[in-house]
């Protein structure tokens, strides 16, 4: 049951878009249509899911105070949270990596689609981000960490998808020239922030 | 942070070149890394409900931005450029290091609310971006005056949302009210003026940005998207 609390809340109450605006940079560049936006959703959720427990273990077995006393009780005292950053970032940098190669041996057309975004997952603060929430939330074991990692990730892929649906949409309207493209997109995003507010408070 | 970047620019404001100049104003307007190069939204919209914490975070991306741009500048002869990513990534992550550890110790509240966002100055886009468009390929000078004009740009733009931000959403700025007190009615609250909580709120940051480009892009027409 806490697993679908914590994988629900992710998606919904804590959306990584609409309540903490972590990965803008790519959300705003890549959502000028659905196909591009489902396959950058789709290496976001793929990406969050497979580095999230890798970090956690990370921090649970190697840097969190006491976390190496596995080893020997003489490492008890060994304290490296000071290192989870450039940790973290490695584990990302090379999964990211990892990705770009299978996704180019094995689907070429959306490696196309995807070009230049998909090496910048690796400094989308929603991966980076997601390893932090996932630390400073403290989840008591990796099921709980993975489950935020899924809801986190259904999370983004569906403010991608909603904000690239609706801007197919935007291209048949009047606007006012200004606020054409980025304008205009920042605030139907505040707008569907604020519909996804009411889902605050929800519990399963 | 800050007090140490600003030797820097007034030093060198007597050798300026046209184009050391360019590179120091073309980030506040023309070329903002947020409203039209559209990089480093996300911290710019999280912890932007207080000024005290958009000036401590600009702070922090200036330092980080400053030093990482030099430091890769220096280096940029002898990155291999299959692994420079890493290379950047290593360089950000232990500035970012240093200035959390330095947040913690001298201003622990402000560090406490900006959180994981000091983290997240790893990802911020305009850092990797300044490295890869500029410090990869110019002398360790220009560099820190781009990353100092970028910082600049980055730093108005959340001054002026967290202005907003907090006038509007706690009647504040810099946490000392401004409209008189909310729960005694004082001064403006005497009126029946009420704090607008939606300002508080994340959606109303992604407002007020909006709005910040659409005046711009009307004064600046150059930068209209043709859709």
């Amino acid at each position: 049951m806490n697993l679908v609390n914590i994988f629900v809340k992710a998606i919904f109450i804590e959306n990584m878009i609409f309540a903490y605006f972590l990965g803008m940079c790519s959300y705003l560049a890549v959502s000028k249509t659905v196909k591009t936006g489902v396959g950058l959703g789709a290496a976001v959720i793929f990406v969050l899911v497979v580095t999230v427990p890798v970090n956690y273990l990370l921090e649970n077995y190697v840097l969190k105070a006491g976390a190496l006393s596995w080893i020997s009780p003489s490492l008890a005292e060994v304290d490296l949270s000071f290192l989870a950053f450039i940790m973290f970032i490695a584990v990302v940098a090379s999964i990211v990596q990892l990705v770009e190669m299978v996704v180019e041996k094995f689907a070429p057309a959306l490696y196309g689609a995807l070009g230049i975004f998909l090496p910048l997952i690796a400094v989308n603060c929603s991966i980076l981000g997601g390893a932090l929430f996932m630390q400073e939330r403290q989840y008591s074991n990796i099921a709980e960490a993975s489950s935020f990692a899924l809801g986190s990730g259904v999370g983004w892929f569906l403010a991608i998808v909603a904000i690239a649906a609706i801007r197919e949409k935007l291209r048949y309207s009047d606007i006012p020239a200004p606020l054409r493209g980025l304008g205009i997109t920042f605030i139907i995003t505040g707008l569907m922030g604020m519909a996804f507010m009411a889902f605050m408070g929800i519990k399963i | 942070m800050s007090t140490s970047t600003a030797p820097v620019a007034a030093k060198s404001e007597g050798l300026f070149s046209k184009k050391n100049r360019k590179l120091i104003t073309d980030p506040l307007n023309d070329n903002n890394p947020i409203t039209v190069q559209v990089l480093g939204i996300c911290s710019a919209l999280a912890i932007t409900v207080k000024l005290e914490n958009a000036l401590v975070m600009s702070a922090s991306v200036m330092a980080v931005m400053l030093a990482g741009n030099v430091i890769i500048s220096l280096l940029r002869n002898v990155i291999p450029s299959r692994i420079r990513i890493i290379v950047q990534l290593v360089v950000v992550a232990g500035l970012v290091i240093i200035v959390d550890n330095v947040l913690k110790a001298f201003v622990y509240d402000v560090a406490k609310q900006v959180g994981v966002y000091v983290g997240l100055i790893i990802t911020n886009c305009i850092i990797m971006g300044r490295f890869e468009a500029y410090a990869m390929g110019n002398k360790p000078g220009p560099s820190a005056l781009d990353a100092f004009g970028n910082a600049l740009g980055y730093a108005w733009i959340l001054v002026a949302v967290a202005f907003f931000r907090e006038l509007f959403g706690s009647g504040s700025l810099f946490g000392v009210p401004i409209l008189g007190d909310a729960a005694e009615k004082t001064r403006l609250y005497a009126f029946g003026y009420m704090n607008n909580n939606m300002m508080i709120l994340p959606p109303m940051a992604l407002v007020i940005v909006g709005i910040i480009i659409w005046i711009q892009r009307a004064r600046n027409t150059k930068l209209i998207e043709q859709a």
